[in-house]
């Protein structure tokens, strides 16, 4: 006879404990609220009035003012160099003059730290707690793109934004690498004390488009 | 060891000696210390204090939040039920997706799981994202002995690493720490700081953030922990504040993380409660500022070696307890201990435990075992609460911890054997059982009146009983008992004049008053 396997082991184990300690079958019980819909001018009231409360700037437009805005934002921030991912939308960055670095997977992670600023799309979003999805798709890029450099513009679609968490998880594709985004990063280790920015961006600028 | 013949086995805990799952004293004595530090004291107060407001705001805002923590409390029980195949079908979905999975009976195995995974990939660093499972098994301790550093990068585990301290709180682990004690510790611990540093809260996290860039540029290998494991697609989920999770969980090639079997959950779709409980009750807020969620390997995007290790540790002892298994429910989100009367005033060192506060109490025990060694400290942390019960309104899951506590304190006094307590419960109960010997008692009891102060206290009772006085005063016994007084004619003059002011009042009152 061979010895067990770790795996085999620890199951057996938790087989034993059941056995031991037997318990009836649970009935989950789902009758938070779900499938909520808001109307527009809700729905941006809400997110915006999140995104404000986590210290993120928020930038309503019509999507026709897109270019526009983002680069008022870079310049304002003194942005001059930044990253975007392949997918996103060349027109966006149509009013912006600085030096703009598409991504790919072969650029090394650290040299994204020379960038001094990102712009990307965004998934879905969720108006009650003010979080931005993003899920790695062409026009958001990979995860180390959104996260090394100190300023992230990101551009949110009035018609991508839910009202609540159970609707905005019913949109991901849950394979995808997702990143929840709530404000730029905090920390309140110290005495309780809410410092932001640590080692994510230290700017979020969010373009909510209203009617995009 | 599992079994052959159909005849279950109790798991084991978790190994005695290893890891942090024992203090080495009990909870008494060691609170006894932590109680004199007025620093302490005023910070967890201000902090506890702090959360617990922010708390109540955040969870009265949602209308349906009783719900979500039935759903989330339903979620929980049932994943325990099912945890067989949740493992196996979260192992199969993980390894579709590129990743490596990897079972460890105890924490010792997982250490030694992560070093060799570590070795494997040449290199002497590594950084971490703060994690309870690697704090209980003494992962750290354990790289360190194997000539691997591992860098903490949650500014509190920083703050706590630099000053070789311990962690004090689940949340914020350098809780007891103000910003001087802080900014001293940086001063002598980080290598090239500004000499002219602070103590504002913003500038000591600036000195953190550029320590600690560097390190995230370079290191190629980090190991976490997880929050939640979605059997039904493998996607693991990390939960945080300042990015630095999402630094560990991105830059690296290799990533190890390590998880405790109970983190596993059924569905995808159960993220929408837990995602709801979890930033309300931890700091307060309505959403943490990052999550990251990844499932396996992604081409050109993050590492692309990821290891999970999935731990035991006691876990399977606690699961085969039908009451103490609702501990194998806590999400780790720390509600409890900032409610604790107990936890506010102590502190969480004072629990010789990763897992301090009310969950703490009946966690550990239920991990690592009360009776492992004589006089276990472990065997005090059932006693560490007043059983008001803050804690188990506060939970988001609902773990009911003051039945716990109690069902704990039996299993104790059972196990415990002949002790003074029992031996006088004993006597009393013979005692109490015959009318004559009681009344002599009472009459000896009275005799105690000697020992009484002016103010009618026992302020201190011999030995065995000393321990009971050291913080009460016994109020001195009585002249007479009520029985002695009741059958006395003082006694007879007063119930006879109180029964006709009774019949007067009744024959008075108006019918509608009744």
């Amino acid at each position: 006879m061979t010895t067990p396997t770790a795996r085999e082991t620890v199951l057996g184990r938790i087989r034993d404990a059941l056995a031991l300690a037997p318990a009836p079958d649970t009935v989950i019980p789902r009758n938070y609220r779900t499938g909520r819909t808001l109307p527009d001018g809700e729905r941006l009231a809400l997110l915006t009035d999140r995104l404000v409360d986590y210290r993120a700037t928020v930038h309503p437009c019509t999507a026709d003012r897109t270019a526009e805005v983002v680069a008022g934002i870079l310049n304002e921030r003194g942005a001059r160099r930044i990253g975007v991912p392949d997918g996103l939308d060349e027109r966006w960055l149509g009013a912006y003059d600085g030096e703009v670095r598409r991504d790919s997977a072969d650029v090394p992670a650290p040299s994204l730290d020379a960038l001094d600023g990102v712009v990307t799309a965004s998934a879905v979003s969720c108006a009650e707690t003010g979080t931005i999805f993003l899920d790695g798709s062409p026009d958001q890029g990979r995860r180390a793109l959104s996260l090394v450099p100190d300023l992230h513009v990101c551009v949110v679609d009035l018609s991508s934004v839910v009202a609540g968490v159970p609707e905005a998880v019913a949109r991901l594709v849950p394979e995808r690498p997702t990143t929840l985004i709530s404000g730029p990063s905090a920390t309140s280790d110290i005495e309780l004390e809410r410092v932001e920015g640590v080692h994510g961006p230290r700017t979020l600028a969010v373009v909510i488009r209203t009617d995009a | 060891m599992s079994t052959f013949l159909g005849m279950p086995t109790a798991p084991p805990r978790s190994p005695y000696g290893t890891g942090h799952l024992r203090g080495d004293r009990t909870f008494p004595e060691a609170a006894h210390d932590e109680l004199r530090n007025e620093q302490l004291r005023r910070n967890l107060g201000r902090a506890t204090r702090t959360i617990r407001t922010k708390r109540l705001d955040v969870t009265g805002e949602l209308p349906d939040w009783e719900q979500l923590r039935d759903a989330g409390s339903a979620i929980k029980t049932d994943t325990m039920n099912r945890l067989p195949e949740l493992l196996e079908q979260l192992e199969r979905k993980v390894t579709e997706r590129g990743g490596t999975v990897h079972w460890a009976r105890d924490g010792v195995e997982a250490n030694e799981i992560v070093t060799r995974l570590i070795r494997a990939t040449g290199s002497s660093d590594v950084i971490k994202v703060k994690s309870m499972a690697t704090q209980e098994i003494g992962l750290n301790e354990h790289l360190e002995a194997a000539g691997i550093t591992p860098y903490e990068t949650d500014l509190a585990e920083l703050i706590v690493q630099l000053a070789d301290d311990r962690p004090s709180h689940i949340l914020v682990p350098a809780i007891h720490r103000n910003r001087d004690e802080i900014r001293q510790i940086f001063l002598d611990e980080i290598p090239g700081v500004d000499p002219d540093l602070d103590n504002v809260p913003a500038h000591l996290a600036a000195a953190a953030r550029a320590y600690l860039r560097e390190k995230f540029m370079t290191t190629r290998v980090a190991v976490s922990g997880a929050n939640f494991g979605i059997a039904e697609t493998g996607t693991l989920a990390v939960v945080e504040s300042e990015g630095n999770g999402r630094m560990c969980l991105t830059l690296p090639d290799t990533l190890i993380t390590v998880m405790g079997i109970e983190k596993v959950l059924p569905r995808h779709q159960d993220l929408e409660v837990f995602l709801q409980l979890l930033p309300r009750s931890s700091t307060g807020e309505r959403m943490n500022p990052y999550t990251s969620m990844w499932t396996g390997v992604t081409p050109g995007d993050g590492p692309q070696d990821f290891h999970l290790v999935l731990l035991d540790n006691g876990r399977t002892a606690a699961l085969a307890d039908a009451i103490g298994r609702e501990a194998l429910n806590c999400i780790r989100c720390s509600a409890c201990l900032n409610v604790c009367p107990v936890y506010e005033r102590a502190g969480g060192h004072a629990y010789g435990s990763t897992y301090p506060g009310p969950i703490g109490a009946v966690l550990t025990p239920q991990l690592a075992g009360m009776h492992a060694a004589k006089n276990d400290p472990n065997s005090s942390l059932p006693y560490a609460s007043s059983l008001c019960g803050a804690c188990f309104d506060a939970c988001p899951v609902k773990i009911d911890i003051p039945s716990m506590l109690v069902e704990l304190r039996h299993q104790h006094t059972e196990q415990s054997g002949t002790t003074a307590e029992k031996l006088a419960m004993k006597a009393a109960a013979a005692v109490m059982s015959r009318p004559t010997l009681f009344t002599a008692a009472q009459k000896a009891a009275s005799l105690g009146r000697a020992v009484g102060g002016r103010d009618g206290t026992v302020p201190r009772l011999p030995a065995p009983f000393g321990g009971w006085s050291d913080s009460r005063d016994l109020a001195a016994p009585p002249k007479q008992s009520f029985r002695a007084w009741l059958s006395s004619a003082e006694g007879a003059e007063t119930m006879r004049a109180a029964a006709e002011e009774g019949a007067g009042r009744t024959a008075d009152t108006p019918e509608e008053d009744r």
